[in-house]
Parts: C-alpha cells; sequence; structure tokens
C-alpha cells in the first residue's frame, strides 16, 4: 500500500520538527528517511504510524486518508530503536501479542506465529525472555512481532542504531532479503547514509523539517540537489564555491597545465581503497580516494609531493 | 580495617538501642509470664474488635488508595494536563502533614458546624464511626502507591505501549497486557508500604474515632487505652495488642523484602538495553531466592 504525506506540519513548542512536508512513497518500496538527528525523520515515521498527531497536513494509506485514525486501526507495523520488548512476555508470547489482541483463533496464531519465528530464525528461542536475547535477536524478534498482524506497511525507526557495527551490517543484508521476500511497503529512518544506500531503493533526504531531495542513492550521490545533500549523502571537498567528491580527484607525479601542487599529510589504508589527506601549497585541504592499486602506482606517502587536479566538480547555483 | 569495623559496630549498635531494645522489651514483658496472660490479653472481645475494625479499615483504604494511586501514576507521568505541577505535590501533603492534623481537618469539616455535618443529619454518620476512620486512613496512606508507581513508569518509558498500540491493542488492553505488568513490582511494594501504614495510624484515627471502646477502637488505639486504664503499671493487655502489631509490621517488612529484588530485577534489564542476557536472568534468579549479596553482585555486573 503506497503512501502519500501532504503538507504535514509537526512543532513541538517552538521548535518546528516538521515544516511542511510532503512525500510519496510507492507500494512495495523500500525507502529510506534520512537525515542527521533532530532533523524531523522519526517525526515523519511517527506522524505515519498515527503515534504523533500532525498540526497540519495529511496522511494517505493507500488513497485513504488516515490523519484522525488512531495508530492501532492504521494497519501499520513499528520497530523501534530500542526494540520496544514486551520484557514480562517470551519471545513467543511478543510475536503472538497482535494476533491475541486481534483475538484470531489459537491454530492460526500458532501457525503464525511459528512461520514468523522461521522467517526470522528463532524458532529455537521461542520460549525465552527478551532479557535473555542479544540485542540483534530481540531486533528481529519486534521486526516478527510487527509482521504478524499482515501490516499494509512497515516502519523501522533506526532499527540497528543500537546495534555494534558487524550484527548491523548482518540485519541490513537481512533486512534487504527480507523486502524482497515479504514486498511489504517499508520505510526505515536512519542517519547513516551508508545504511540508507545500502537498503533502500528510494531515499527521501530530510533536513530541518524539510526534504532535500528524493531519489535513488545513485541520483542523490550522482546528481544532488544542493550543498547539504551533497556534503551528507558522501565525503566532499569543498574548494571555494565548488565541491567535488575525494574519489574524483585525480593524483599524478607530474605537472599539467591545469593542476596544482599539493603535499601528502597522511595516508589511510582501508582495505581495497586508500585515502590520501593533502595540502594544497594555498593551505587548502583536500581528501583523495584511491584504489589500492592507483596508490601503489604513485608510491603515495607522507611527504611526498602530487600535483592535484579534479576530474569533475560540482557548482550549486544559489 | 579497624576504621570499617567500628563503622559496623556504631551503625548495629546505634540500631540496637533505637530499634531493637525497647520493640524486644515490648515482646519481653508480653510473654513474661508465660504464653497464657497474652493469650488472654489479645483474645478478649475488646482486642479482638479492635483488630478487625483495624483490618476492616485496612481492606477498604488499601484497595481505594492502589487503584488511585495506579490511575493517578499514570496520569502524572503520560499525560500533560494543566495542575500537573500543582497535583503532583499536593499528592504528597499527607506525608508532610502531622496526622493529628489530618484528624482536625475531618473533624472540622464533618463535625458539628462543619461543611459537611448536614450528612449525620440525613442518618451518613462519618465522624466517630467507620467512614470517619476508614476516610482519615485513606488521606493517611494515599501517597505511597503513587509515590512507588511515578519513577518506575518513568523508567519503562512509552516505547512498550506504543508498540502495544501500533499492533492494535485498545488503550485499556494495553494498561492491563503491558503497563499493568511492568509495573506490578512497583505497585505490590506500594500496597505493602500503603498497609502497613493503614494498619499503624493513630494520630488521625484518634481524633476521627471518638475512641469508644469496644466500637470504634482501632487496634493502635487498642494499645493507648489498654495503657492508659492500667496507668502504666501492669499494662498487659497493652503490649501483648502491640506485640500483635509488631508482628504485622514484621510480616510487611519481610513483604517489603520479597518485592524489593524483584522490582529491581525488572528494572534492570530496562536500564541495560542491549546488556548481557545473562546478567538480567541472574538478578531475576537471585531475586527469588532474596539473597541480598546476589542481587548486589548483579547490579555490579550491570
Amino acid at each position: 500500500m503506497g503512501i502519500t504525506v501532504v503538507e504535514v506540519t509537526k512543532k513541538f513548542g517552538d521548535f518546528v520538527a516538521l515544516d511542511d512536508v510532503s512525500v510519496a512513497i510507492p507500494e512495495g518500496s523500500l525507502t529510506a528517511l534520512l537525515g542527521p538527528s533532530g532533523s524531523g525523520k522519526s517525526t515523519l515515521l511517527r506522524v505515519i504510524a498515527g503515534l504523533e498527531d500532525p498540526d497540519g497536513g495529511q496522511v494517505l494509506l493507500g488513497g485513504d486518508d488516515v490523519t484522525s485514525r488512531p495508530a492501532r486501526a492504521r494497519g501499520v507495523g513499528m520497530v523501534f530503536q530500542h526494540y520496544a520488548a514486551f520484557k514480562h512476555m517470551t519471545v513467543w508470547e511478543n510475536v503472538a501479542f497482535g494476533l491475541k489482541v486481534r483475538k484470531r483463533p489459537k491454530a492460526e496464531i500458532e501457525n503464525r506465529v511459528h512461520e514468523l519465528l522461521e522467517l526470522v530464525q528463532l524458532e529455537g528461542l521461542a520460549k525465552r525472555y527478551p532479557a535473555q536475547l542479544s540485542g540483534g535477536q530481540r531486533q528481529r524478534m519486534a521486526l516478527a512481532r510487527a509482521l504478524a498482524v499482515d501490516p499494509e506497511v512497515l516502519l523501522l525507526d533506526e532499527p540497528f542504531g543500537a546495534l555494534d557495527a558487524r550484527v548491523r551490517k548482518e540485519l541490513r543484508a537481512w533486512l534487504r532479503r527480507l523486502h524482497d521476500e515479504v514486498h511489504v511497503t517499508t520505510i526505515i529512518v536512519t542517519h547513516d547514509q551508508e545504511e540508507a544506500m545500502e537498503v533502500a531503493g528510494q531515499i527521501v533526504v530530510i533536513n530541518k523539517g524539510r526534504v532535500e531531495q528524493v531519489g535513488t542513492p545513485r541520483e542523490l550521490y550522482d546528481s544532488p540537489a544542493n550543498e547539504f545533500v551533497m556534503s551528507f549523502v558522501g565525503p566532499v571537498n569543498r574548494i571555494g564555491e565548488t565541491f567535488v567528491r575525494p574519489r574524483d580527484i585525480s593524483l599524478s607525479l607530474e605537472p599539467d597545465s591545469d593542476s596544482t601542487e599539493a603535499m601528502v599529510e597522511r595516508v589511510v589504508h582501508l582495505g581495497f581503497e586508500v585515502r590520501a589527506e593533502l595540502v594544497r601549497d594555498d593551505g587548502q585541504h583536500l581528501l583523495a580516494q584511491l584504489t589500492q592499486e592507483e596508490a601503489q602506482v604513485l608510491e603515495l606517502e607522507r611527504g611526498l609531493i602530487v600535483y592535484v587536479k579534479p576530474s569533475r566538480e560540482t557548482v550549486f547555483t544559489r | 580495617m579497624t576504621a570499617r569495623y567500628a563503622l559496623r559496630f556504631g551503625a548495629l549498635g546505634y540500631l540496637t538501642m533505637l530499634l531493637l531494645v525497647p520493640v524486644g522489651l515490648v515482646f519481653y514483658r508480653t510473654f513474661q509470664h508465660g504464653l497464657h496472660p497474652a493469650w488472654a490479653a489479645v483474645t478478649n472481645p475488646q482486642a479482638l474488635h479492635a483488630l478487625w475494625l483495624t483490618l476492616i479499615i485496612a481492606a477498604i483504604a488499601v484497595p481505594l488508595n492502589t487503584a488511585f494511586g495506579v490511575v493517578l501514576g499514570i496520569a502524572l507521568v503520560r499525560h500533560r494536563f494543566p495542575g500537573r505541577g500543582l497535583l503532583n505535590a499536593i499528592v504528597d501533603l499527607p506525608l508532610a502533614l502531622s496526622p493529628v492534623v489530618v484528624g482536625l481537618a475531618l473533624y472540622l469539616l464533618y463535625g458539628t458546624g462543619g461543611w459537611l455535618a448536614g450528612l449525620s443529619e440525613h442518618g451518613i454518620k462519618i465522624l466517630f464511626s467507620l467512614p470517619g476512620m476508614t476516610l482519615a486512613t485513606i488521606f493517611v496512606s494515599l501517597p505511597f502507591v503513587v509515590r512507588e508507581v511515578v519513577p518506575v513508569l518513568r523508567e519503562i518509558g512509552t516505547d512498550q505501549e506504543q508498540a502495544a498500540e501500533t499492533l492494535g491493542a485498545a488503550p485499556f488492553t494495553t494498561f492491563r497486557r503491558i503497563t499493568l505488568p511492568a509495573i506490578r513490582w512497583a505497585v505490590s511494594y506500594g500496597v505493602v508500604l500503603t498497609t502497613a501504614r493503614a494498619i499503624g495510624e493513630f494520630g488521625a484515627v484518634s481524633i476521627v474515632s471518638g475512641r469508644i471502646e469496644g466500637k470504634t477502637e482501632t487496634l493502635p488505639l487498642y494499645v493507648q487505652s489498654q495503657f492508659d486504664s492500667s496507668l502504666g503499671i501492669n499494662p498487659t493487655g497493652a503490649f501483648a495488642a502491640s506485640v500483635v502489631l509488631a508482628l504485622i509490621a514484621l510480616m510487611t517488612v519481610l513483604a517489603m523484602r520479597l518485592f524489593r529484588p524483584n522490582a529491581a530485577s525488572l528494572a534492570m534489564p530496562l536500564k541495560g538495553r542491549g546488556g548481557f542476557a545473562g546478567t538480567a536472568v541472574s538478578t531475576r534468579l537471585a531475586g527469588r531466592m532474596g539473597s541480598e549479596s546476589e542481587v548486589n553482585d548483579s547490579k555490579e555486573g550491570l
């Protein structure tokens, strides 16, 4: 079911969390709401879920105006950053909660919970309590619980934010696969551009309560709409009014007609990728991204003098 | 090392002199002449009536204060409304006010010339009867459940309740299946404290009861009257009744010890979000065994 947000505004006291936000989320997509903390992305998700009342605007689910409908009647599944596990219930009871509340027949609940625990790979832990699970397991339980009621829309509020880097990476890939299987319209809120690009097919960049750009990960990276998006979706060098991605800075040992001289200050090896921090003779600092091979050819090391030239630069008209 | 022993000895000595010796003396004097006189003293009709009345008042006051305490706690923590701060302060009034003042206030309200004195003309007797004594008891034991529930409600936050809501639970279902189980130990502990206060109340009840022997005399009042009537010379009755009160208090303290570790184990997985599962489990087990040292160990583990 597609989601349409029309001119939604939300204030907390004097603070404007959402400022006239309109977004369309296509049915069956996996969309990321990406933005720094305090940008309003979580508030937007909570408005869609019905956990927060907007001061103005509308929320439509599959074409129905649900703005005044309470969360329990919206058919959304929600996953919270801190799991929101029902601590006094076992994993099985947690997943069964939504079905029990809906007074589904016992046999159906039994089957459905079993099926979901299998889907999230927690079959063996059904009798455990949340306190006996790891963070990753808890979050998978929370996801199974949200999916149990066959939601039209799945909303994930920084779902992997409380997990360590390795588990986060695993769960991202797993979520991607899960979405390919279940096809439920999904929104994931995140402040991590890498996470958004890895998981989502569409990204909505939000800043200061406004939508900055909507697009595929590729579109955001290659043709950012403005300075904010450019610097938020990846590392960037700013030289005066022009912006250059570290990947688009070419280095050579020989001077060229339009290249400038720079000194290597630091070289960071990240496996396949090598990052070089440079300083130009006019004092401008630059970050360059190379492959290991390129770095080897240049014999890149601290103190080396190189000639730099942006191969591709972006200027935003103000 | 010496300092540590001195500290322990000092603390123990202080408690012994101030608490254990006086209470122990009551037990000693009660059973000084054997079990029989003591038994006779607490099983005479007047004493039994006092015990019965005390229990009845507690049986009315405690459930009312529990229900009110939970509702008020939720209102204070989960809702924003004008006058919330004032309400929060008023709840503590019974703790700050001397019970005698409470009794006097009720006396002024329902007694001759009081605003609600008219009630007695319509056959509703408040003063010098069960309703007045119950009102006084409710007043003085009101804050305990609220004060136990509020911090726990704050601690658990709204995540679980909101999750239940998105899963289709109506507000009351969420309260019954999510909120109430999460605060159950705080409520239990509050109930224990309320009960202790309700059973032991003297000052406020003393004023509104009129202290009619065999009619409006609760156990604490009975202790006082026995002490007065024997001029303090051979107050076996007073001592024996005191022992009954002390035993009830002892049971209350034991009940508290049963609830406390559990409350701690329940609060801990919340604090230790994403923490190691094993610690919370061991705390829960330790809580069941009621062993203080193990609970402390688990706390350090987190």
